[in-house]
């Protein structure tokens, strides 16, 4: 079973409506047994970085993720914020992260540009990963943040992005995986991407 | 390089698909669901829905069979008057909510509403007319009037309460298709550094390309992406590759 780790910050429907499309089922929840019994992890999360450790904090949710995630080596696909949270800090906020991986969250410096990136994007792949399998190079996706990663390892990087300059836009780390863009909102790109987390990691 | 969005806008009224001519005459148009799919299947770059219903009430069922089939990026606006409305709509799986009356009775939902789901989640629509002397005003669809507050004052006011982007739509060149109020996109997106989505004129892909260079991040149109040809035949038309 698929569970979409709900915590009370942004998109979860619209996930389990592309989850749905690609042709499985997937749970909404917040439920530490079902986070544990779950074979695949979503961490979806539109917001703010300290607002959304502070909910997984209330819910209790931060050990058994962590227990998921770092030894049982269960997949987990951070979206956007989510995939924020894997990170160590973020500058974003105060609070510390969920330490999954060796990076920090920095914030964009891209002037003239806006912030937020905000719109469709290319991406450019770095490692060859199952995650992009049949996304030819020209695959769009939806972005909107302000903030985007810092990878301290560069092997964790999947893929960047160009606005401004390049940043990074996916990463994979072991079971880990995590994209700055909402596939859930990239039409067939995105439904393309969640089919190959389900069926090839 | 990021593509510049160019985002069809669908009016409902009491569950139909609708289309306007200066916010007056709403024409019927087709179905709500049936538009939504035709616009998913075509790849838009986003699609805003904008309910103008005269009831009060937010149509969340409609809103959920809609969002069901979309895998793009949505918009709401409607009817918005509170936090639980903005969380159940986001919920359902739109994005973005839309609001516009009530932040002229209110603007401090604007900051409650950013701190809330974050300022790209909160899009404010300024709806614009001009007045008697031509002069750029911004216009209140509740008391169908124009109102004192400068477009620039007001954009800007937005902007720093937390607003993530601002839907400029101009009523006096809605449903024309004769091109958007270059003017006021070049007056707007000078004064506030989010971004600004036009809407309200578009006939042609150049109108398109004339609101983009004209600052506006986005371009937004009903009209040029429901009719087609001179008689305006209903026909849901969108190509992605220009």
């Amino acid at each position: 079973m698929i569970a979409i780790i709900d915590y009370n910050l942004g998109n979860i429907g619209s996930v389990q409506n592309i989850i749905t499309k690609v042709g499985y089922e997937s749970i909404i929840t917040n439920n530490i047994d079902d986070i544990l019994r779950a074979d695949k992890l979503i961490l979806p999360g539109v917001g703010s970085f300290d607002n959304g450790i502070i909910n997984l904090k209330s819910l209790k949710l931060i050990e058994p993720l962590t227990k998921k995630v770092l030894i049982e080596k269960t997949p987990i696909l951070g979206i956007c914020l989510g995939m924020q949270l894997f990170c160590k800090n973020s500058g974003e906020g105060q609070l510390p992260g969920l330490n999954f991986i060796d990076a920090e969250v920095i914030n964009f410096n891209c002037a003239p540009l806006k912030i937020p990136h905000m719109g469709w994007n290319t991406i450019n792949i770095i490692k060859k990963s199952k995650l992009y399998n049949h996304l030819e190079i020209n695959s769009r996706f939806y972005f909107v943040h302000s903030y985007y990663l810092n990878c301290n390892d560069t092997s964790d990087i999947l893929t960047t992005t160009t606005y401004g300059y390049d940043f990074v836009s996916s990463i994979e780390r072991e079971n880990i995986f995590g994209c700055q863009f909402h596939p859930e909102k990239s039409h067939k790109y995105g439904v393309q991407l969640i089919k190959n987390f389900i069926e090839l990691i | 390089m990021i593509k510049r969005r160019i985002i069809p806008c669908l009016l409902i009224n009491d569950n139909i698909l609708v289309k306007t001519v200066q916010f007056k005459n709403p024409k019927y148009v087709g179905d709500p669901i049936m538009a939504v799919k035709i616009f998913n299947d075509k790849e838009v770059d986003e699609l805003i829905v904008i309910d103008i219903s005269k009831n009060d009430n937010i149509n969340f069922d409609l809103l959920t069979k809609l969002a069901n089939q979309s895998f793009m990026p949505l918009t709401y606006g409607g009817h918005i008057k509170t936090m639980e409305d903005a969380k159940k709509i986001l919920n359902i799986g739109f994005e973005k909510i839309c609001i516009n009356s009530v932040v002229l009775e209110n603007k401090n939902i604007i900051s409650d509403f950013a701190k809330a789901f974050g300022s790209q989640s909160v899009v404010i629509c300024i709806n614009i007319k001009k007045d008697i002397f031509g002069k750029h005003c911004v216009y209140d669809t509740k008391t169908k009037k124009i109102t004192n507050l400068d477009p620039c004052d007001y954009a800007a006011s937005i902007e720093k309460l937390g607003a993530g982007e601002i839907l400029l739509q101009s009523v006096d060149k809605d449903g024309l298709m004769k091109g958007f109020d270059i003017e006021l996109i070049t007056k707007i997106s000078k004064t506030v550094s989010i971004p600004i989505i036009a809407l309200g004129g578009a006939g042609n892909i150049t109108d398109l390309e004339l609101a983009l260079q004209s600052g506006a991040s986005a371009a937004a149109a009903g009209s040029l992406f429901v009719f087609y040809g001179p008689h305006k035949a209903v026909l849901i038309n969108y190509n992605n590759n220009s």
